[in-house]
C-alpha cells in the first residue's frame, strides 16, 4: 500500500496461507500498522490518534444514549433528564458525548493547524487534506444537529439561526430551508431529520477516515521538515523511518494518556463548563434568549458570517454589481463558507516550493498572525454584534481570507526559504546527536 | 450577559496546575462559600434537608420539581432520607393517575409536582439553568473550583429583596430586586439613552423568605441568609442529583489516566532510547 519500500507480511503457516490467499486481510493490519513513519515526528503529530478516539468515543455514547432517548418536541428534554438521572451512568454518558464534541474539536482544529504549518497539505497529500476537510465539514454539521437534541432553548434557536443562513440564498433560499427544516419553522420534523441525520453522519465520517488514512499511508506521512523520506531502497528507507508499532502507537498513547486526564477532571469536576447554560431551559419558541451563541467550535466562522454588514463596502459593492441579489445577509453566509472554502483550496493558493514552515522565515509570521487571526474570530464570535466588535470582526475576517488569498501566493514567490536538511536522518541526528560525538544539540527535541 | 466561553477553551484543555481561581462574578451576586464546590465538595446532608424543608413549606405553594423523582430523597449523595420517611412525605403531593382516571396520593416513584403557578417556573434545573459568574475575565475557569454559580444566584436572588428605589411609581407592579436583571423597569428609572439607573428590576415573585418562615428540626439559623443558602443548595442538587458520583468517576479517572501517562512515558522513554542515543562505536 505505501510507497516506502519496506517488509510485506508473508504468511508462514498453513493456515495463515489458507486465509491470506482467500481475504487477504491480516497482510493488510500488518501493512497498516507497520508503515514506515518518519522518525522526527514531533508532538503536533498525535492528534490522528486524539481524534480516532474521540469519533469511537462519540459512536459508543452515542449509540448507548440513543437507547434512552426520545427525539419528539414534547419528550426530548425530559427524556434527556431520565438519562440524567435514572439512567445508569447515564449521567457519565452524556456529559463525556457533550465534551467529547468539545475534545474532537479541540484536537481537530490542532490537527488542521499542524498541516498548514508543516505543508501537509501539499502535493501529493493534496486528497488526504480535502478529505480531511470533508470530514471537518461533517463534524460541524454532526455537533450542531446533536446540539440541537436536547431542545433547550439553545438548541432550538441555535437551530432556527443557522438553518436561516439557508434562506438567505437567493431564490431558492426560502424553498431550501423549508426542505431543511421539514416544515416552515423548526418544529417534530426538524428534531426528527436531525436524530436521523446526527446518528447516520458520524458513519459516513468514520469510512472518511479510512479513506484519508489509505491516502496518506499511500503518499508516507509528512514530518516537521517537510522533505520525502528517500525511497531508493530499503535500507535507505529505514535510516529516515520507524515502523508505526511500536514506537508511534506508544508515543500516541502517552499523549493521549495525558490529553484524557484533563478531559476527565472537565467531565468530572465542571462537564457544563463548555455548555450554555439556556440550554437547560426547555425550547421555548415564544421566548428568544437575549444572546444566541453557537457551540465555541462555531464561533470564529460565526464571527466571519456577523462581520459583512450592509455598511462594508465590499458588500455594498457586491449589493450594486449583482443588484441586489447578493444582500448583506447572503454575503455573510457566502464569507462563512467561503472561509471554509479557501482553507480546502489552500494546496493550490500556497505557491511554495517549501513544504515545512520551519525553512520559511516569512512565513512563520504570517502564519503566527493566522493563529491569533483564529482566537480573535473566536473571542469576537462570542461578543455582541456591537462596536467596537464589529470593526474588528471586519478586520480579522479580512486577514483570513487575506492570509489565503493574497499572502501565501506572493511569499511563494518573494520569500527566500531557509536551507533545508538533505534528509529525515540528517535532521534527527542534529537533534539527538550521537552520545560519543562531541555537540550535543538537543535544544529543539523532535520527538 | 454573554456566558459563553472563547479562547477559555482551549486554556481549559490546558488547564493543568493553573490555580486560576481569582473571585470572579458579576456585579452582585454573592459568592456563597457551598459545601459541593471543588473537585472534592460534597453535599451536606443536613443543610440538602433544611432546604428540602424550605422548598416544601414554601417555595412549592407556587413552583414545581417536574423532572425529580421523589424516592430520590433516599438516595446516597442526596438529602439519603430513610425510606419509610420519604414514603410518609410523598402523600401530601396528589398525582392523577390515568389508570384510574383519577387523583391520588403520590409515592415515591412518582415525581413532584410541576408548578401549580402558570408563570412560576419549574426549580428542577434552575441551578444549571442560571450561571452566577463566569470568571476570571470572562473565561468560566473558576467554576473548576466554584461551579457555574447557580446556587449562589439563586441564593442571592432571594436574599436580595430591597425597597424600591425612589425613582419608581408606588403602583409599579413586583417587587424590586436588586440581582434579578430580567425584569421590568419602570420609565422613569432610566436616563436619557433608556439606560437602566437601577441595578436589579422588578420581580412578579413577592418575596418569599421572610426569615424564620421554618422551624429547622436541627435548630440550625434561619434567618433570610440561611435559609436562601439552604435551599439554594437543595436546589443544587435537584439540578444534579449526580454530583457526587460524578465527581468520584472523574477522580479515579483522573488518577488511573495520570499513572497509566506515566507508565507509557517510562514505556516510550525506553522504546526509543536505542534510537534517539546510538552509540557510535
Amino acid at each position: 500500500m505505501s510507497g516506502i519500500p519496506h517488509d510485506h507480511y508473508e504468511p508462514k503457516s498453513g493456515g495463515e496461507k489458507w486465509l491470506a490467499s482467500r481475504l487477504p486481510v491480516v497482510g493488510l493490519l500488518y501493512d497498516t500498522l507497520m508503515i514506515p513513519t518518519p522518525k522526527n515526528l514531533n508532538w503536533m503529530w498525535i492528534w490522528g490518534i486524539v481524534l480516532t478516539f474521540c469519533l469511537a468515543l462519540q459512536i459508543i455514547t452515542g449509540i448507548v444514549l440513543v437507547m434512552h432517548y426520545t427525539p419528539h418536541v414534547d419528550l426530548a428534554f425530559s427524556s434527556v433528564e431520565h438519562i440524567m438521572r435514572n439512567v445508569n451512568g447515564g449521567y457519565m454518558l452524556r456529559y463525556l458525548h457533550a465534551n467529547g464534541a468539545s475534545l474532537f474539536f479541540v484536537a481537530v482544529y490542532a490537527h488542521i493547524f499542524r498541516g498548514l504549518y508543516y505543508g501537509s497539505y501539499k502535493a501529493p497529500r493534496e486528497i488526504t487534506w480535502i478529505i480531511g476537510m470533508l470530514i471537518y465539514l461533517l463534524m460541524m454539521a454532526t455537533g450542531f444537529m446533536g446540539y440541537v437534541l436536547p431542545w433547550g432553548q439553545m438548541s432550538f434557536w441555535g437551530a432556527t439561526v443557522i438553518t436561516g443562513l439557508f434562506g438567505a440564498i437567493p431564490f431558492v433560499g426560502e424553498s431550501l430551508q423549508t426542505f431543511l427544516l421539514g416544515g416552515p419553522a423548526v418544529d417534530n420534523a426538524t428534531l426528527n431529520r436531525f436524530f436521523s441525520l446526527h446518528y447516520l453522519l458520524p458513519f459516513v465520517i468514520a469510512g472518511l477516515v479510512i479513506v484519508h488514512i489509505w491516502a496518506f499511508h499511500t503518499t508516507g506521512n509528512n514530518n516537521p521538515t517537510g522533505v520525502e523520506v528517500r525511497r531508493g531502497s530499503k535500507e535507505e528507507a529505514q535510516k529516515d523511518t520507524l515502523p508505526f508499532w511500536p514506537y508511534f502507537v506508544i508515543k500516541d498513547l502517552f499523549a493521549l494518556a495525558v490529553i484524557l486526564a484533563v478531559f476527565f477532571a472537565i467531565v468530572g469536576f465542571m462537564p457544563n463548563y463548555l455548555g450554555h447554560p439556556d440550554n437547560y431551559i426547555e425550547a421555548n419558541p415564544l421566548a428568544t434568549p437575549a444572546h444566541i451563541v453557537p457551540e465555541w467550535y462555531f464561533l470564529p466562522f460565526y464571527a466571519i458570517l456577523r462581520a459583512f454588514t450592509s455598511e462594508v463596502w465590499v458588500v455594498q459593492i457586491a449589493s450594486f454589481v449583482t443588484g441586489g441579489i447578493i444582500d448583506a445577509k447572503f454575503f455573510g453566509v457566502l464569507a462563512m463558507f467561503g472561509a471554509i472554502a479557501v482553507m480546502a483550496l489552500v494546496p493550490w493558493l500556497d505557491t511554495s516550493s517549501v513544504r515545512s514552515g520551519r525553512y520559511r522565515p516569512m512565513f512563520k509570521w504570517w502564519f503566527a498572525l493566522l493563529v491569533i487571526d483564529f482566537f480573535a474570530l473566536m473571542w469576537l464570535g462570542a461578543m455582541p454584534a456591537e462596536e467596537p466588535y464589529a470593526s474588528f470582526s471586519l478586520i480579522a475576517s479580512a486577514y483570513w481570507f487575506a492570509y489565503f488569498l493574497v499572502i501565501l501566493p506572493l511569499l511563494g514567490v518573494i520569500e527566500k526559504p531557509l536551507p533545508q536538511p538533505a534528509t529525515i536522518e540528517e535532521d534527527f541526528d542534529a537533534h539527538y546527536a550521537p552520545k560519543a560525538g562531541g555537540s550535543k544539540t538537543a535544544a529543539k527535541p523532535a520527538q | 450577559m454573554i456566558k459563553k466561553l472563547t479562547l477559555s477553551a482551549l486554556v481549559a484543555f490546558g488547564l493543568g496546575t493553573t490555580g486560576a481561581l481569582a473571585a470572579g462574578g458579576e456585579a452582585h451576586v454573592e459568592d456563597f462559600d457551598f459545601s459541593f464546590e471543588g473537585p472534592f465538595g460534597a453535599y451536606d446532608v443536613n443543610q440538602l434537608q433544611r432546604g428540602l424543608q424550605i422548598y416544601t413549606e414554601v417555595c412549592s405553594a407556587c413552583h414545581g420539581l417536574k423532572f425529580v423523582p421523589i424516592r430520590t430523597l433516599a438516595d446516597d449523595g442526596g438529602p439519603s432520607m430513610p425510606e419509610d420517611q420519604v414514603r410518609e412525605y410523598a402523600k401530601q403531593f396528589e398525582v392523577f393517575d390515568p389508570e384510574l382516571d383519577d387523583f391520588r396520593e403520590s409515592t415515591p416513584v412518582d415525581h413532584f409536582p410541576s408548578s401549580s403557578l402558570e408563570n412560576a417556573p419549574d426549580l428542577s434545573l434552575m441551578a444549571k439553568k442560571r450561571a452566577g459568574f463566569h470568571g476570571p475575565y470572562g473565561l468560566g475557569i473558576n467554576q473548576f473550583f466554584k461551579g457555574i454559580g447557580g446556587p449562589e444566584y439563586i441564593a442571592s436572588l432571594l436574599s436580595g429583596y430591597e425597597e424600591a428605589p425612589d425613582c419608581a411609581p408606588e403602583d409599579f407592579p413586583g417587587s424590586y430586586n436588586k440581582v434579578f436583571t430580567a425584569g421590568g423597569i419602570p420609565d422613569s428609572c432610566r436616563d436619557e439613552d433608556g439606560h437602566s439607573t437601577v441595578t436589579g428590576s422588578w420581580i412578579a415573585m413577592a418575596p418569599p423568605l421572610l426569615g424564620d418562615d421554618v422551624e429547622y428540626a436541627d435548630g440550625h439559623e434561619a434567618d433570610v441568609h440561611h435559609e436562601a443558602a439552604d435551599v439554594a443548595a437543595f436546589l443544587m442538587w435537584t439540578a444534579e442529583p449526580k454530583m457526587m458520583a460524578r465527581k468520584q468517576a472523574g477522580f479515579a479517572g483522573v488518577v488511573f489516566l495520570t499513572l497509566l501517562a506515566v507508565l507509557l512515558y517510562l514505556t516510550n522513554k525506553r522504546l526509543w532510547a536505542s534510537v534517539k542515543y546510538k552509540r557510535e562505536d
